[in-house]
């Protein structure tokens, strides 16, 4: 693709177009059966053929579309989407000409209800991102899938991957068993603080109990709309147990939950705060300042205002340009497309952050 | 001035005896049974009352109901002028899986509510409380009080063990609708089920800060499953959940709508419409940002001229106030809906 990328208001005026670096913060791979197999130990791949990868039921919101998937990322050659790489590599990277993609598998491997096979889950997952997908594309970084629900498999998991230069994070997803400051998920932070990698928090998952604090709604809109709910849930209980104090550099990366139920959320847990703060001995200091500190937030799927002033005004109550990461969420139907996905009335300055320059921090990422 | 969202609990479980069929009378004495629990205010948090009227509310000789109605009167309603002040109590029956002593709880907080507090002045206006989690035995409580003048809507906590709008809650919300009465979603609740959709958090106030994601739940699924496509006339106003949450929801639901409409084919418009057509929100907590012109944005971006109805939420402690007025930064115009018009209309007031 020889396309120079830019904001639209500057593809308009005509001018010389200067590229706008692009780091996709949450590219979907899949294993296949056949990969997953080829990864297994001997013991695990009979375990999973023999007992399969049970998991949580009567969680069931049957989605639009297959996989989620847009209808045009399905490989020609029969592969599911997201599960061949020169496809990827074709539909995204290289037609967009991204500097870099940051590999977000969604296995369910944390669902897992056997422990001990989703510990050998995620390490199959993640030898075969390291050995079939990083290897072969210097632009691509990894997540550490682990067993979330079992904190000492996962911090093993974690040692085990720490240092490899392909990974970037360690992965969990929005709908866990308990709220994520409980104290089962403390060894994953200690491990990943270890060796500087960031929490991100992906949209998706079950618990085993209902997806909304009413119960179980009925329709995949709202298991779909609702994730903002659960990803609000999982902040108030981070802030709250006060992780930021107890572990140095602890950071986290709220992939795929949208941003603008942050503010709203910022101001109410501010406002508790300063009526029952002594219930939360750890937390010195307004909740709002953690989150701006520590957390990281993706774009995608980015709030649309009703009118476009809105957005800027969204921005600036936001205070965090210096945290939003740009993600398409490739390749879910729901994808956004890097060269629209931000608004034009956004300042080029805080587009190149959002874009590129945020990430490229955060993941330690030359740009 | 009318204020919206005013509590009147009841002090002891004994001051429910008189309205109680002895055979629960007795029952309760003889199981030792308290009355209904619920995380949501208890009595020793600093929330649940304001600091400046806790002796008032719970000291010595001064935890009934007659000493409620004249600290309501002496705190809120002589200082502020407040004309009408709307009662919602928060007596948690659904609380109770056993759903005759909840019924017959329900029946016995009403009737209380007509000879201790609507006979007491006439400034107030009572919610019927209802065993909501048994929609067969909310609808034959809401059918006994819907013509009792005073009462003015049916009240329901916003933590349910399923979402509203789950067509297994269509009788409750059937009934409602043929009331006219609008209903009142408000705070807390206690269904046995968690509160947040990833578990049990270990804080009261992750639980009280979270109460907003519960309300945020339950617009979603009243707009999302129909509910106001099979009761067009239902309207609701969402108590004590704050109201900054709006815009980002309003967007959030007309994206995703945009997306997935084909799941849910009888929502005919933009969420964001039905939102601003059936619901409406009390004033307090404010959740506001430090920079009053952020709140204006809000206001704004919520289009909130109609969907706002002034609240003191007394005694809960919101404010530094005990009766928090209208806040400095509403403007004039915008005062006299929030204060006035808009709950007269809602309420169909004199």
């Amino acid at each position: 693709m020889a396309i120079s990328l830019t904001s639209p208001l500057q593809d308009r005026t005509g001018t010389e177009v200067v590229r706008t670096p692009i780091i996709d913060t949450d590219v979907h791979v899949y294993i296949q059966p056949d990969d997953l197999e080829r990864h297994l130990s001997p013991f695990w791949r009979d375990h999973y053929l023999n007992f399969g990868k049970r998991t949580y039921d009567g969680m069931l919101f049957p989605r639009s579309m297959p996989m989620a998937a847009r209808h045009d990322a399905w490989p020609p050659n029969g592969d599911i989407p997201g599960a061949n790489l020169e496809f990827t590599q074709m539909q995204l990277l290289d037609e967009f000409d991204m500097d870099y993609a940051i590999l977000t598998p969604l296995t369910g491997t944390g669902e897992v209800l056997n422990f001990d096979f989703g510990l050998a889950h995620a390490q199959a997952v993640n030898d075969y991102q390291i050995e079939d997908w990083c290897a072969h594309d210097s632009r691509m970084r990894a997540s550490i899938i682990i067993p979330y629900e079992d904190g000492p498999l996962s911090a093993e998991e974690i040692h085990r991957l720490g240092n490899h230069p392909s990974m970037a994070q360690v992965l969990l997803v929005t709908r866990t068993r308990e709220p994520l400051g409980s104290r089962c998920y403390w060894p994953i932070y200690e491990a990943a603080c270890e060796y500087d990698l960031p929490i991100a928090v992906h949209f998706g998952g079950v618990g085993g109990s209902g997806i909304t604090g009413a119960g179980s709604p009925t329709y995949y809109i709202e298991d779909h709309a609702g994730m903002a709910q659960s990803f609000q849930s999982q902040v108030t209980s981070i802030v709250s147990q006060g992780l930021f104090e107890i572990f140095d550099n602890l950071k986290f990366v709220l992939i795929e939950g949208g941003f603008a139920w942050m503010i709203p959320l910022m101001w109410r847990l501010d406002r508790t705060w300063e009526k029952l703060h002594k219930e939360l001995p750890r937390v010195k200091k307004p909740p709002s300042e953690y989150i701006r500190e520590n957390i990281w937030l993706s774009t995608q799927p980015i709030e649309e205002p009703l009118y476009p002033h809105q957005f800027n005004q969204m921005l600036d109550q936001l205070a965090m340009t210096d945290r939003l990461m740009f993600a398409s969420d490739y390749p879910h139907w729901d994808f956004d497309n890097p060269l629209r996905a931000i608004p034009s009335t956004v300042a080029d300055g805080e587009r190149r952050r959002i874009m590129a320059e945020n990430a490229a921090e955060l993941y330690d990422l030359p740009i | 001035m009318i204020d919206c969202d005013i509590h009147n609990e009841v002090p002891h479980l004994e001051e429910l005896y008189p309205y109680l069929p002895q055979h629960w009378v007795d029952y309760t004495e003889e199981s030792s049974f308290e009355g209904p629990d619920a995380n949501d205010y208890p009595e020793m948090v600093a929330t649940t009352v304001h600091p400046d009227v806790r002796d008032d509310y719970f000291g010595d000789g001064r935890c009934n109901t007659a000493a409620r109605v004249r600290l309501i009167q002496d705190r809120v309603l002589d200082p502020l002028g407040i004309s009408v002040a709307v009662l919602n109590n928060a007596f948690r029956v659904p609380s109770i899986h056993a759903v005759d002593l909840a019924a017959s709880m329900a029946t016995a907080v009403n009737t209380w509510q007509q000879e201790q507090w609507l006979a007491a002045d006439k400034r107030f206006r009572a919610s019927i409380i209802v065993p909501s989690h048994n929609p067969v035995a909310a609808v034959q409580e809401i059918r006994r009080w819907q013509n009792t003048p005073g009462f003015v809507q049916v009240l329901l906590p916003v933590r349910s063990h399923v979402p509203y709008g789950v067509r297994n809650m269509d009788l409750l919300f059937e009934a409602i609708a043929d009331s006219g009465l609008p209903a009142a979603i408000n705070f807390g609740g206690a269904p046995g089920v968690p509160p947040t959709g990833v578990g049990w958090p270990q804080t009261y106030y992750e639980i009280h800060a979270g109460m907003a994601q519960v309300f945020q739940s339950q617009v979603m699924s009243m707009v999302y499953e129909g509910l106001f496509d099979r009761y067009p006339q239902l309207r609701i106003v969402l108590l004590e959940g704050g109201f900054t949450w709006a815009p980002s929801l309003m967007w959030r639901m007309n994206k995703e709508w945009k997306g997935l409409r084909h799941n849910v084919p009888w929502v005919k418009n933009w969420p964001a419409d039905y939102i601003r057509t059936h619901f409406r929100w009390s004033l307090q907590p404010l959740d506001a940002p430090d920079d009053p012109d952020q709140m204006l944005e809000i206001l704004d971006m919520m289009e909130a001229d109609e969907l706002l109805m002034f609240s003191t939420d007394f005694p809960h402690w919101q404010q530094k106030e005990i009766a928090p007025g209208v806040p400095d930064w509403m403007p004039e115009d915008l005062r006299r809906k929030v204060c006035f018009e808009n709950p007269r209309a809602f309420y169909s007031l004199e």
